[in-house]
């Protein structure tokens, strides 16, 4: 009778979250696929999907963000794996891990617009080449400087999982790898590496996946020379009232996210067989 | 049975706050007070002492609330539960809200100062008679450039922008209808055609155009213009007066082979409460006097001739912004398109960003 009642608390303080998460989550994704459905008239139809498939627009967009998302975690993946590892032999990690938290606290629109100061022409960046003699260059609206700010904004959420990894990882196997007359890179490459992967593959789909949909840098720092599939989906909202075709691609987008989720997840398991 | 009782009562609890918030939420938007007025309008639209003014002179207390696009004001007005008594629509918006049943005709019995309005833009396609709508400002689309780089008189038409020099240099903003319809005014094209053919050819005289194109940005085009960070840019009048005050480098041009002419107008939509106050504000931004100063502080073209008259002579004789007869006649006002149409616009021009 006791185990009974207890059960049923822990149901009621289980209600919100489900409220929650039925409410914001299930429904708005119900919704979404429902509105994929009808034409611009307010007619069902499958001709959004139709039309996403067979126009070369659509497709070469899906190209192009899944490219750019791919470079921008590339250059992010770069970048954060050596920073996670020297913090983990530094000191004092976590008032550094602070430090690299602290521009997360700052809005995006904010940095993008910081970022427009210090690449336009007479910018911080473009004083400085001017300075060593190379003399100004276009920095903004370029692929460059938009993977540039896009990895910017993305390094706290690979450095995290990855610093994680590293930091739970005992340090003997180093030491034993190291005995075993392992080079400095077979021990990487080997040792390392291998054993930290769920940090990277859990910095990957934080990376990866919000790429996919960038639009706001699209514009501001790209010019809209970079175009994804979020602009795409912002201007059929917006725009066009095109709702059913801007769901269409929200549709295919979460499509892709649970397929990118799937393929790091399904790769956890074989390397793990693989280690045993 | 007290596991179910329980779930039931938190559904219930959750539902009354639902429901308690959305009431909050709706009842915030638009006071339902007595001696009010809810205007809703663009982002620093109208000179706030004028607000004061009004106030002093009829007793009405004016809440301003904004939106930044003619289709974010129409979604929330058409959701309703909001108590907008007067909006600003520009002049395609005014015939879907027309054709939406959005607008409440105006009493004409009670307007005063109606022939202050310049009669060329009076009467006009959107709004026949004016049932709906009494001129706000208006203007044009057109080129900005900056005389740093480039020599002053020598862009005057649309097909200058093609030009090799200007590679890389140009801005441009990111609205569909806009960049269509400029590749469209120097093809000698309608602004409104529906030919898809005809839009397919814009398009593809778009695509000369992107080596040229530096950036294709929304309202970040001012900043980058004031900055001298691009050497042309094609916008809207509004904004060009806003980046000349600021950067006197720059200058405005009106391409005299056509363009688009855009007016926000003034309307009563249905969500309207206080009718008293709107007729009073009506005839209040009528009058010449308050119609320049706020002509003035905004930097837009007034329609109403008799405030036109009282600005300072640079301002009413600017040709940049008051253009002669031989433009305006070339100059062509946006149609309300059916949402198909609207779409292949889109598509086309949704290519030309694609390509580069």
């Amino acid at each position: 009778m006791q185990q009974k009642q207890r059960l049923s608390r822990s149901t009621a303080y289980f209600i919100p979250y489900m409220l929650w998460i039925v409410l914001f989550v299930i429904a708005p994704v119900l919704l979404l696929i429902y509105q994929s459905f009808f034409s611009i008239n307010g007619q069902f139809t499958f001709a959004n999907y139709q039309t996403y498939f067979s126009s070369s627009t659509y497709l070469m967009m899906t190209l192009n963000s899944v490219w750019y998302a791919f470079l921008i975690t590339l250059a992010t993946l770069l970048i954060s794996y050596p920073t996670a590892y020297l913090l983990n032999e530094t000191k004092h990690p976590q008032l550094w891990l602070l430090l690299i938290i602290m521009p997360t606290w700052i809005n995006l629109l904010l940095k993008a617009y910081a970022f427009i100061g210090i690449f336009s022409q007479a910018g911080i960046a473009n004083q400085f080449l001017s300075f060593i003699g190379i003399g100004p260059k276009q920095i903004l609206f370029t692929n460059f400087s938009f993977i540039f700010v896009a990895a910017y904004i993305q390094i706290p959420f690979m450095v995290l999982p990855i610093y994680n990894s590293i930091s739970e990882l005992n340090t003997s196997y180093v030491n034993a790898s190291r005995d075993l007359g392992a080079t400095n890179w077979q021990t990487f490459s080997r040792v390392l590496f291998p054993l930290t992967l769920p940090g990277v593959r859990a910095g990957i789909q934080a990376v990866f996946i919000p790429s996919l949909s960038l639009f706001m840098l699209t514009r501001l720092i790209g010019g809209n020379k970079v175009i994804t599939l979020g602009t795409a989906i912002e201007e059929h909202f917006l725009t066009t009232m095109n709702w059913g075709m801007g769901s269409t691609i929200g549709v295919v987008l979460i499509i892709a996210m649970v397929i990118i989720m799937w393929l790091t997840n399904g790769g956890k398991r074989r390397t793990r067989r693989g280690l045993k | 049975m007290k596991k179910l009782f329980s779930i039931i009562l938190g559904l219930l609890v959750v539902c009354g706050l639902l429901a308690f918030g959305a009431q909050k939420l709706q009842t915030s938007s638009g006071s339902t007070g007595k001696k009010v007025l809810n205007l809703y309008t663009w982002g620093d639209y109208i000179d706030p002492s004028l607000l004061t003014k009004f106030q002093k002179e009829t007793g009405y207390h004016v809440n301003v609330e904004t939106f930044d696009s003619n289709e974010a004001m129409y979604t929330k007005i058409k959701q309703g539960g909001t108590s907008y008594d007067l909006t600003v629509p520009s002049d395609y918006m005014i015939e879907k809200m027309k054709k939406a049943n959005l607008l409440l005709p105006l009493d004409k019995s009670k307007l005063t100062g109606m022939s202050n309005y310049d009669s060329r833009f009076m009467n006009l396609d959107f709004d026949r008679h004016n049932r709906y709508s009494v001129p706000y400002f208006w203007g044009t689309l057109g080129i900005i450039y900056n005389d740093k780089y480039v020599k002053p008189g020598s862009i005057n038409h649309w097909n200058d922008l093609w030009q090799t020099k200007y590679r890389n240099k140009i801005m441009l903003i990111d609205s569909a209808r806009d960049v269509m319809g400029f590749a469209l005014a120097s093809m000698n094209q309608s602004l409104n055609t529906t030919d898809p053919a005809t839009l397919l050819a814009a398009r593809n005289k778009l695509n000369k155009l992107s080596p040229n194109v530096k950036a294709v940005v929304a309202d970040e085009i001012k900043m980058y213009m004031i900055q001298n960070e691009a050497a042309v840019a094609v916008d809207w009048s509004g904004e060009a007066s806003e980046m000349l005050a600021s950067n006197s480098h720059l200058h405005y041009v009106v391409p005299s082979e056509g363009s688009n002419l855009w007016f926000d107008n003034l309307v009563i939509p249905k969500t309207a409460k206080h009718f008293k106050a709107i007729y009073a504000f009506l005839n209040f931004m009528s009058e010449p006097k308050n119609a320049a100063q706020n002509a003035e502080y905004i930097g837009y073209a007034t329609p109403n001739k008799a405030a036109k008259a009282l600005l300072p002579k640079a301002i009413r004789t600017d040709k940049q912004f008051y253009p002669d007869d031989n433009t305006i006649k070339h100059l062509q006002i946006y149609q309300d398109l059916s949402p198909a149409k609207v779409g292949l616009y889109n598509d086309r021009y949704l290519e030309f960003k694609m390509h580069h």
